[in-house]
């Protein structure tokens, strides 16, 4: 579990984020959902810790993580996997090796068990026999796919996922949430995943956090989505025409 | 002020949260080829011309029958081993290996590579930095000795050719008073150059932010840095040295 408590942040003197408290729960998707420049991403950032809240507190069980020391950083993040939006591969390792790396720099397996996971990873995620192809070489869903294979290879209690679905077409983000969500109820991981995309919203909404100009506005699940009573909240999720037909 | 700290706390960066011995080994080597071997061709290319012209232009402007031929050679290799090999080479250096530097490490912070790292535990500092630094201390030096070689090898191939100085005359003005000290000297500023040159370039590269528009900004802001660390540093050691 993780909770984060009072995070505020602001860039250049404008606010951010506002104050933003709340819990996400293990081995079911934790949404953050919101506008673009509500501050979704800034918030998963102050969560993994590749930016520095003003204030507030974010603890991976009951250990602090933002103020805590550079090792005791380092010692949660290597449970840490993320899936970055852009997928974030290395452009100059094969599909393989940039599977394998977090394998080759923090652990001390021989080669042929990194192998194995590396194997049963791109399996996992359904990209068996792609091990020596190149980023550049493969299409934007398969490199995400790469990303969440990289994202559990060391057996990553936390998977943080920003817009997973980003630049896919709607079919290949289906197969992307489904992935997620199957992860997650399989490792028992506590996964936080921010999006905008109301499929996924619909597809694997757990849990769901809104934020609006840096507030959190709304907490709830997809079920409860129709019926939030807060009148942003359904500004947002009903700007969709599928949305608003469903609601009809 | 405020990016010369930076710059300071980027450098003290690369020595805390390291990772094993081991995979700094592998990622110096890799980057030695890099930057190291890539760039044997175009130092090795320019280094010749230079010693050629240079002969030929002293030649034409020593015009007193007083003046011994063998001075020609001597002029050459004085200008090689203090100047010519460490520090045009180094201008050429930055322009060829501080700009690819900052690009690739600038297009890894927008797309988020740098990031993957920090998420991983890995300090993207050191791990990216650091190996690059060791390459370019590794391997300049190394690039500076062949330039120095091939200058005056150009130099005595342009100046015997073209009938200027006889083969022995440019041999004995090489050897003529030779001071070895000068060769040290090439030497630390070698590596002065080549620390100021990864180190300068990466820290631009690392530090982008932005879009690929910001990255091409980077690569010119470390090549033009890097030239300007490169002269300053040349005069320092000139005064501290000589």
């Amino acid at each position: 579990m993780i909770r984060v408590e009072n995070i505020a942040k602001a860039f250049n003197g404008k606010e951010v984020l506002k104050g933003i408290s709340g819990t996400f729960e293990k081995g079911k998707p934790n949404l953050i959902i919101g506008s673009s420049g509500t501050g979704k991403s800034v918030l998963l950032k102050c969560m993994v810790g590749l930016i520095q809240p003003d204030e507030g507190f974010v603890y991976y069980k009951t250990k602090e993580f933002t103020f805590a020391s550079r090792n005791d950083k380092t010692e949660v993040r290597r449970e840490i996997g993320m899936l970055f939006q852009g997928g974030a591969l290395f452009d100059s390792k094969t599909v393989e090796q940039n599977v394998m790396f977090p394998l080759d720099v923090l652990t001390k397996m021989p080669l042929a068990e990194k192998l194995d996971r590396v194997n049963f990873c791109l399996e996992r995620v359904g990209l068996q026999g792609q091990n020596k192809k190149m980023p550049s070489e493969i299409s934007g869903g398969m490199q995400k796919r790469v990303g969440i294979a990289r994202a559990i290879v060391n057996d990553s209690k936390y998977l943080f996922c920003d817009e997973p679905n980003s630049g896919l077409d709607p079919q290949t983000s289906i197969l992307i949430d489904d992935l997620i969500l199957e992860i997650t109820e399989e490792y028992n991981t506590t996964t936080v995943v921010v999006t905008h995309d109301m499929n996924s919203v619909m597809g694997i909404g757990e849990k769901i956090m809104f934020l609006y100009q840096g507030h959190k506005l709304w907490e709830g699940n997809k079920d409860d989505i129709m019926h939030s009573g807060v009148k942003e909240f359904d500004d947002f999720v009903f700007a969709n025409k599928v949305m608003q037909k469903l609601r009809k | 002020m405020e990016t010369l700290g930076k710059y300071f706390i980027f450098l003290g960066k690369l020595f805390v949260n390291t990772e094993s011995f081991k995979t700094y080994f592998k990622l110096t080597i890799d980057e030695a080829i890099n930057i190291g071997i890539n760039s044997i061709f175009l130092v090795s290319l320019v280094s010749f011309f230079m010693g050629a012209v240079t002969t030929i232009q002293t030649a034409y402007n020593l015009i007193s029958p007083l003046i011994p031929d063998y001075v020609i050679s001597l002029v050459v290799r004085d200008m090689t081993i203090l100047e010519l090999a460490p520090t045009i080479i180094g201008v050429i250096y930055a322009g060829k290996v501080g700009s690819s530097m900052a690009s690739g490490l600038g297009t890894m912070r927008i797309t988020e590579q740098i990031d993957a790292l920090e998420v991983m535990g890995i300090n993207s500092t050191s791990y990216l930095v650091l190996p690059k630094i060791l390459g370019a201390l590794l391997t300049y030096p190394v690039l500076v000795i062949i330039a120095g070689l091939l200058n005056i090898a150009g130099g005595y191939l342009a100046g015997t050719l073209s009938d200027v100085i006889t083969p022995y005359e440019y041999i004995y003005g090489i050897r003529f008073e030779f001071n070895p000290y000068t060769v040290t000297f090439a030497l630390i500023k070698s590596v002065v150059f080549a620390f100021l040159v990864s180190s300068i370039s990466s820290f631009k590269g690392y530090y982008t932010v932005g879009g690929s528009l910001e990255v091409g900004k980077a690569s010119t802001a470390a090549v033009t840095q890097s030239v300007i660390a490169i002269l300053l540093a040349d005069y320092l050691l000139a005064q501290l040295l000589l």
